[in-house]
């Protein structure tokens, strides 16, 4: 059996009152790419935020390789090999691109002094290994001028350049063109094929398809399903069953509607 | 699937030119020269505000402006606010502001004043100051981070809050230090060598090792990113809070110094001592260049900006207009400084 990279248990967080996560068990193992879709308020961003460290659980286990974890923090998921591109990209756009690649993460040598060239070099390999190169920019070019695929590949940049063992894609295809999400695909397949791991979070249940192993399926904070893709015959079914789901019983209309759709189409 | 798409993923990021993996990574327009001009617009912006303002000067009045003595008193007094400039364009990059600086030089200054009269060296008191400095700075910084509150007026109320304690113990009573010319503290930090104050050599090493601290060093990188977008340093692991702790720390370490140093300018302390500077070494952050937004700015700009704001009073008086002209002096001077930035640098969101 593959090495388990993280695994949550019972992770609940609540903000006041109201429960974003009632319960949430989660595991990534070595080499997949699990898929974890839901619809809007269902849970999915708190999670990430937990799993990168930026949120605290309210109560509940994280266990990394199989150790539980005390402190939890962004540093320590960063630590753990967990890299995260989050769906605002957390991109500092006044600042340079190499500036973004290691932000928090500064190549340092004397006195915390930076290795300026070494960054420069490190930037250049990282770019040209996602093909994300151009004559219009270098490492030295501000992030607020690229474009937003480009700004993706800074993200996806940084967040391979530790060699993580998991990376978090939070709707990295949100926005951007079919060429940009085609490499955005290019590059899951091949984080996979390298034995590492992906969790990849997505609206778009049939991108989600497309590229995952196993799927979980979030619902007002709790899992409604996790299954392998082996189970699952078409996107179609997933999304009927987030329609079961969402409205037990079945809302008049839905699943018609989408088929009125298809015939006017 | 991936054979059939592989031409397509090429370049997807490259925008139109399809060759250029693999190819080097260079502006084709990409001098020397035209990358110094771009990256240190802001400060080459304020040198030419400065340039221009001494040139107007020069043509006013040609035989005070080429004595040496106009410039020697420039370079006694310029360093001190050197000292506290500098860090500011840190708080100020960080996305914060402190106006407790002068409260801080005076307590620090204080603090030195202190253990020279009591008879110690004033090696001792520079140290003592600094600690002080430290502890002001920290104070202040976990005020504003830990609790939450905003700067601007936070520091404005710690500044009130220092001065009138200094004000209270001392009861306005002033502290002359005579001993202070015969020590070697004194002939390091404060006498002359071949006429040129000894102060301005102090100053200049201070703001060339802030400006690697700031270009290239991590705590000038995470202060950037900080001010540019406090959530992504936060998710990418910095410790956003501490890092903004410690601007107000170098600040006190800066206001320490310039502190001690205007007490060894005038062999006095005074329970007023920092006061004067709070407005004009604000005015110098701003001319320097660097933009009230955070994210950015310029320490060698901030430095100019000291220069330029320190001549215009200076220069006014001597220019031979009377010294009622010297506040409008310095409105313009800084009014037309950031009609020129705003027109010299984008900002990107």
């Amino acid at each position: 059996m593959a090495e388990r990279i993280i695994e949550l248990r019972d992770i609940k967080k609540s903000y006041g009152q109201v429960y974003a996560l009632g319960g949430v068990d989660l595991s990534v193992d070595r080499g997949e790419v699990v898929g974890l879709i839901g619809d809007n308020g269902a849970g999915k961003s708190t999670l990430i935020k937990i799993l990168s460290g930026v949120v605290r659980p309210t109560s509940g286990d994280i266990l990394v390789r199989g150790q539980p974890v005390t402190g939890w923090s962004a540093a320590r998921s960063r630590d753990a090999g967990i890299e995260t591109v989050f769906q605002d990209r957390a991109l500092a756009v006044q600042q340079t691109i190499v500036r973004n690649i290691f932000m928090g993460r500064e190549l340092t040598g004397f006195m915390g002094f930076l290795k300026v060239n070494k960054e420069i070099e490190e930037a250049r390999r990282l770019m040209r290994e996602i093909g994300f190169t151009s004559k219009v920019f270098t490492p030295h070019s501000i992030v607020g001028q690229l474009s937003g695929g480009e700004r993706q590949g800074v993200a996806i940049a940084r967040a391979i350049y530790k060699q993580a063992e998991l990376i978090i894609l939070d709707e990295p295809t949100t926005a951007l063109s079919l060429t940009e999400t085609a490499k955005v695909f290019h590059f899951v397949r091949q984080v996979r094929a390298s034995g590492r791991s992906i969790l990849f979070i997505g609206h778009n249940i049939h991108h989600v398809f497309d590229i995952a192993d196993r799927f979980v399926v979030l619902d007002r904070g709790k899992v409604a399903l996790t299954t392998d893709r082996s189970e699952v015959k078409s996107a179609e079914e997933l999304i009927n069953f987030m329609e079961d789901v969402a409205h037990p019983g079945g809302l008049p209309g839905l699943h018609d509607g989408g088929e009125t759709e298809q015939r006017a189409r | 699937m991936s054979k059939a798409m592989e031409p397509d993923l090429q370049s997807p990021f490259s925008g139109s030119s399809g060759d250029t993996v693999g190819k080097e990574w260079r502006h084709p327009s990409d001098h020397w020269l035209r990358g110094f001009v771009i990256d240190n617009r802001a400060s080459l912006g304020t040198l030419a505000v400065f340039i221009v303002m001494m040139a107007v000067f020069m043509i006013a009045n040609p035989t005070v402006f080429t004595t040496w003595y106009l410039y020697s008193s420039v370079l006694t007094t310029l360093p001190v606010a050197l000292f506290v400039v500098v860090p500011l364009v840190f708080v100020v990059t960080c996305g914060e502001i402190d106006l407790s600086f002068p409260a801080t030089m005076g307590f620090a200054s204080w603090v030195f004043a202190l253990v020279v009269q009591a008879g110690y060296d004033p090696f001792l008191g520079i140290a003592a100051a600094l600690v002080t400095g430290v502890l002001l700075g920290f104070l202040v910084g976990s005020l504003v981070v830990y609790g939450g509150l905003s700067s601007l007026i936070a520091t404005l109320g710690m500044n009130f809050l220092l001065r009138g304690l200094i004000q209270i113990i001392n009861e306005g009573r002033s502290m002359a230090l005579t001993g202070l010319a015969d020590s070697s503290a004194y002939k390091i930090f404060s006498s002359q060598v071949y006429g040129i104050p000894v102060q301005i050599f102090w100053a200049i090493a201070f703001v060339v090792l802030s400006a690697m601290l700031y270009n290239r060093h991590r705590f000038g990188a995470q202060v950037k990113v900080v001010g540019d977008n406090p959530d992504s340093a936060k998710q990418m692991g910095i410790d956003v809070k501490w890092v903004r702790v410690k601007v107000f720390v170098f600040v006190g370490i800066g206001a320490a110094i310039a502190g001690t140093f205007s007490v060894m300018i005038n062999f006095t302390w005074w329970p007023t001592a920092g006061d004067g500077y709070l407005l004009p070494v604000l005015a110098s952050v701003f001319v320097g260049g660097t933009p009230t937004w955070g994210g950015i700015g310029t320490v060698a700009g901030g430095a100019i900006g000291a220069v330029t704001v320190s001549f215009i009073q200076t220069g006014v008086v001597a220019a031979g207009l009377s010294g009622f002209y010297v506040q409008f002096f310095n409105g313009l001077i800084i009014i037309l400084s950031l009609l020129g930035h705003k027109w010299n640098q984008a900002r990107y969101r």
